[in-house]
């Protein structure tokens, strides 16, 4: 077919992934080679080295725009370097290397949140023992190859790579839920129901693949979206395709009504795990949905516009809802990720006009999540987290600055302006405006203001309430989850005052290849 | 219509952003310095607000020697979004000119008051600290170039009167106080944001000169839609009908700060709204009318129930409800009367700070007592407060030649140039709620200040410190004068804003308002001094059915209970009986009714994988259905 198949890659344009990829292979010989006592500072070092090595890589690509995988000049679909796809990117770099932070957290107790041996029964006498010895360190290389998998997701051009890709950043998550050192046996039901869910989710994803293969007869997401304009076949292949890749897609992104794991594995999961989901794996989620949509499925953006308005309203309003009862900081910060999923649903449905602003809003509320938790992770009662929000009553009193920290985030979180999460649903609304969508920004609008109350809520328990006389303490933070809550806090009022930069940034890295 | 454009800010008028750093800076330090400050830190208060208005008289000078009137400064660029832009500007114009004084003036006296009136308070730096925070965002939100830093200002002198209403002390009343208050502003933003939001989708800005110019082009629903939208965030934050209830509940906040936010600035902050976007609710008569129903529906409402109460804030505070139901009737007319209602504003800015600061004067005298049925003969006692108390009730009844007289009658009369019956019934509510205002300032006046004495054991009445008395005799002074010399300049000044109105004849002569006022006036202060020259009982009797509603809030807390809370209980219980769960009542109105259906909801989150599976499923079906209906149509 062609004159040459002479394959050329670009290995700048691959360079974040390998980099962490490799950095993760690193890691486990670290695990086999570094005596125990030093195995923690190295992989630290390893893991943020690789991670700010990858941003670098990234902003050393900026402005490029096509395939990484080139056969006789002809671009293949399957990686592709693009601005979304390089700013999602650089937004899961930084995002996880704070999350490494936090996962390297030993100080606010003894030893840190994870297991030293995961095999051992939990609650057995051996169990009681290894809870005196630090955590495993193999975290960071799983987590490595999850962030691998995430960058993977945002950058896949075919519906193959991305199941890779979505596999490869899965299953160390799956592993990861299930290392908490403390509540083992709620740890590790989190991490089998969302194995169990997500392997379901999976297999939606690959009958649906296999769809679309049948009406495009290719996986490639352009090839796809040509096909929705001439392709011969019965669209019914289409349909079917297309509901079942948003089905998994939206699984991962916690819409309703696939939502329904997210409390629980929220909950159960180690709190430096869930801040790495809900900040990364949101960012990694939405980035895939956003391709998906805006590269593969934009020709029959007819056919899907009703359902995907119906599941947005249903995760805007549900996920508002579901959050004001919840007397769990844990869950309650799960179903505000539900909702906030309903929000950045709207980005999606808008396609091109609202690629700049979704991204800005996955960025601004990554930084504010992940700061939540690692406050989340600070507040205890003895050696567990007192993630019922009755112990936090108060703590205003005992640990102001705790409270004023956790407060500006709940304030963020609510959309009050001076924060980013005002900025970023301003922006993201007013980008909706444009592709008309104002149905569901008045849908939005209202949401977000039935979430304030639980925000509210907390921010009144912390401040109005008399502490317990056995009130949990905030252990001071070493430099780790230190850095992480400040920069947190950081980038959520800078986003919220001078957000230009950013949104300049974003506004130049809006279009898709292949649209 | 002329074009409206703004003009570039230059000299002096470039330096705006200095009237709102100054106040930002003292809150800064005052958090900042911590404990440290807790000495001089109330002095850093006092300096910035001080400077802040020293300025503002400046700004003014310069704004009056401008052709145009007009300066508009463009700080930097929020937003960027496809082709719209939003920046962060601050225009300078005859209208926020006049508030700018009002809040920094009232304001600066207010604070000096505080010195004094916090001085044994151990949380007095912090106190100050939102003080000068709320002043700060007030100047944000009058000074606010477009809607959007308008909108940036309203959610922020929202959150500093939250803190300033339930920081204060830790007790049940001012934390469930200030909740509602919170809930019921968010109630109302949502009316602003999505105001914005349909802005943005029609027009494309949000930009005062933008929307204004191109507002005559929107379609009449959407016209009506804006207008509604921009009311109901007017009525949130102004506590008028039907968000009247939290305004007389924050009243558990300390007495400057319902002295400056609750009756001189914030919940002005409404009537400021609709008088800037005076474009848009001219354009829409259903929009004007809707208006006016709510000022004249609110200002009886509150005069009402203003007769009823026995606390001498919350007197004050109802009265706030019922006047800024004035400034709601004045602006709903339109035309000339814009003008009118920032004039009443203004003026009610003097004199119910004045009166408000008197009532803490009275209750620091009074071992923080407020029952004005165990007041009585104090004017023997503290004749400065007794003094500035009177000259803010000659105003606020608005006898000739107080300033009540030069504000208020000009509304009632404008209510009367209304066409058809609409002009009776409306004047005919303002002329009532005239008596009315007399009567209970009357009643609240005598109970307090003659009569016999019915104090409490344990009270030794004493004048307040200099500290405390200096600000209430200017603003005495101000409230006697102010109505009178503002009146006609006023008017003037505010032209370029609300444009040129010839006065227009109504179904009475403004001296045949001005007479049948005067003997409204007249007859509803001697009715209420026969009533209660020789005091009163110390405990509230039982009463006749109209004293009893106007008791209980006109029914306001019994329609929310009724309409909200308790459907909500009953769902909720509803689902108590589906899931076992105990209900724990968590919160009245709105949220009960989402708490309701949140319990009910979250008896689908089981825990289990297999129903979590099935939801999946379900979900997918669902999709996959969808997809064929919407094809095969």
């Amino acid at each position: 077919m062609s004159e040459s198949t002479e394959l050329t890659i670009d290995w700048a344009g691959l360079a974040p992934m390998v980099i962490v990829f490799v950095a993760a292979f690193a890691g486990l010989l670290v695990e086999a080679a570094v005596p125990k006592a030093r195995r923690l500072p190295v992989q630290v070092a390893l893991a943020v080295a690789a991670l700010a090595g990858a941003f670098v890589a990234v902003v050393l690509n900026a402005d490029k725009s096509g395939a990484v995988f080139n056969l006789g000049g002809t671009g293949l679909g399957s990686v592709i370097v693009d601005g979304p796809g390089l700013f999602l990117q650089g937004t899961i770099a930084i995002l996880s290397i704070i999350a490494v932070l936090l996962l390297a957290e030993r100080r606010t107790v003894r030893g840190g949140d994870f297991v030293a041996e995961a095999a051992v029964v939990a609650d057995s006498a051996a169990d009681v023992e290894q809870r005196r010895e630090d955590g495993a360190t193999e975290i960071f290389p799983l987590t490595l190859f999850a962030v691998t998998g995430m960058m993977m997701f945002v950058t896949a051009g075919d519906l193959l790579t991305m199941f890779v890709a979505l596999e490869m950043l899965s299953l160390p998550l799956y592993l990861l839920c299930g290392l908490a050192k403390r509540r083992r046996l709620i740890s590790q039901e989190a991490a089998l129901k969302y194995f169990l869910l997500g392997a379901f989710a999976s297999a939606f994803y690959v009958y649906g693949m296999a769809m679309l293969y049948g009406f495009a007869g290719t996986v490639d997401l352009a090839g796809i979206n040509q096909a929705g304009v001439s392709s011969g076949q019965p669209r019914m292949l289409l349909y079917i395709g297309v509901a079942m890749i948003a089905v998994a897609l939206l699984f991962k992104a916690a819409a309703v009504p696939f939502h329904m794991w997210t409390p629980d594995v929220y909950t159960g999961a180690p709190t430096p795990v869930t801040a790495l989901m809900a900040a990364c794996v949101k960012v990694a989620a939405f980035g895939g949905l956003l391709r998906v949509f805006n590269t593969g499925l934009s020709s029959s953006a007819w056919d899907w516009h009703l359902i995907l308005t119906v599941i947005a309203v249903a995760t805007m309003i549900g996920g508002a809802i579901f959050a004001v009862t919840q007397r769990n900081i844990k869950r309650l910060l799960a179903y505000s990720s539900i909702a906030n999923a309903g929000y950045l649903l709207i980005g999606v449905i808008a396609l091109g006009e609202a690629v700049g602003q979704t991204m800005f809003y996955l960025a601004a509320y990554g930084f504010t999540v992940i700061a939540a938790f690692a406050v989340v992770s600070l507040v205890r009662d003895g050696d567990e987290e007192a993630t019922h929000l009755a112990r936090w009553a108060g703590l205003g009193k005992n640990s102001p600055g705790t409270a004023v920290v956790f407060t500006i985030l709940m304030l963020a979180l609510a959309g009050l302006p001076f924060t980013s999460g005002f900025t970023a649903k301003f922006s993201l609304f007013s980008a909706a405006l444009q592709a008309d969508e104002l149905g569901l920004v008045i849908v939005g609008v209202v949401s977000s203001a039935i979430l304030a109350f639980p925000y509210l809520r907390v921010v009144v328990l912390l401040w109005l309430n008399e502490p317990a006389p056995d009130a949990p303490t905030v252990n001071l933070p070493s430099p780790m989850a230190g850095t992480v809550v400040a920069a947190g806090v950081a980038a959520t009022l800078i986003l919220g005052i001078a957000p230009g930069f950013l949104l300049d940034i974003v506004d130049q890295a809006s279009t898709f290849l292949n649209t | 219509m002329d074009e409206i454009s703004y003009a570039p800010a230059e000299g002096l008028l470039s330096f705006t952003w200095v009237l709102i750093a100054l106040p930002a800076l003292g809150a800064a330090i005052l958090l900042l310095a911590g404990r440290r400050a807790d000495k001089w830190g109330h002095w850093v208060g006092v300096t910035t607000i001080g400077a802040a208005f020293a300025l503002a008289l400046g700004l003014f000078g310069s704004l009056a020697g401008l052709e145009d009137k007009s300066a508009q400064l463009d700080l930097f660029t929020v937003i960027e979004v496809g082709s719209v832009k939003i920046d962060a500007s601050l225009l300078f114009d005859p209208l926020s000119a006049v508030f700018c004084l009002l809040i920094t003036g009232v304001g600066f006296l207010i604070h000096v008051y505080a010195v004094g009136y916090m001085a044994h308070d151990p949380g007095r730096r912090k106190f100050f600290a939102y003080f000068n925070l709320f002043a700060a965002a007030m100047l944000i939100l009058v000074l606010g170039g477009n809607y959007f830093m308008t909108f940036v200002g309203w959610e922020g002198v929202g959150l500093a009167s939250y803190l300033l209403i339930a920081f204060w002390q830790l007790k049940p009343a001012a934390a469930t106080a200030g909740k509602k208050a919170f809930l019921t502003n968010r109630v109302a933003d949502v009316g602003f944001l999505l105001a914005m939001f349909l802005m943005l989708g029609t027009l494309g800005t949000v930009d005062f000169a933008g929307v204004f110019n191109g507002a005559a082009e929107l379609s009449t629903t959407t016209s009506l839609a804006l207008g509604l939208l921009l009311l109901a965030a007017a009525c949130g934050k102004s506590g008028q009908w039907p968000f009247q209830t939290w305004l007389p509940d924050a009243m558990e906040g300390p007495t400057p700060v319902s002295a400056l936010i609750h009756a001189a600035t914030m919940v002005t902050a409404g009537v400021y709204l609709i008088a800037r976007s005076n474009v848009i609710f001219s354009l829409n008569p259903d929009v004007q009318t809707a208006v006016v129903v709510v000022g004249a529906l609110t200002l009886l409402f509150g005069s009402i129930v203003g007769c009823a109460k026995d606390d001498i804030k919350r007197v004050l505070a109802w009265s706030t409800v019922s006047q800024i139901g004035y400034m709601f009737l004045a602006v709903g007319l339109g035309g000339g009367a814009f003008a009118l209602g920032i004039i009443h504003l203004l003026a009610h800015g003097f004199f119910k700070a004045g009166l408000f600061l008197g009532s803490g004067s009275v209750m620091h005298a009074m071992n923080d007592q407020t029952d004005i049925r165990r007041f009585g003969g104090l004017w023997r006692k503290m004749p400065l407060t007794y003094a500035t108390f009177a000259a803010g009730w000659l105003a606020i009844i608005g006898l000739f030649p107080f300033s009540g007289y030069f504000t208020k009658d000009p509304i009632i009369a404008a209510a009367f140039t209304r066409e058809g019956w609409q002009g009776w019934v409306v004047g005919g509510a303002a002329l009532l709620g005239a008596a009315l205002t007399a009567f209970y300032m009357t009643r609240l006046f005598v109970l307090t200040f003659h009569g016999p004495k019915r104090w409490t054991e344990d009270v030794h009445p004493h004048e307040s410190p200099a500290i405390m008395t200096g600000p209430l005799v200017l603003l005495g002074i101000g409230s006697l004068a102010a109505g009178g010399l503002m009146a006609s300049p006023v008017t003037e000044w505010l032209t370029p804003v609300f444009g040129e109105h010839h006065e227009a004849h109504g179904h009475l002569t403004h001296l045949q308002v001005t007479v049948a006022t005067t003997v409204a006036v007249v007859l509803g202060a001697a009715l209420a001094w026969v009533l209660f020259r020789n005091g009163t009982d110390e405990v509230p009797r039982a009463a006749a059915w109209p004293v009893r509603l106007a008791r209980a809030d006109l029914g306001g807390e019994a329609v929310n209970r009724g309409v909200f809370e308790r459907p909500s209980r009953l769902a909720a219980s509803a689902s108590v009986a589906m899931d076992g769960r105990v209900v724990d009542g968590a919160v009245n109105g709105l949220s009960a009714a989402i708490g309701g259906s949140s319990r009910r909801l979250l008896t689908l989150q089981t825990g289990f994988v297999r129903s979590y599976a099935l939801s999946i499923l379900s979900g997918a079906v669902i999709v996959v259905a969808a997809l064929m209906v919407v094809v095969t149509q």
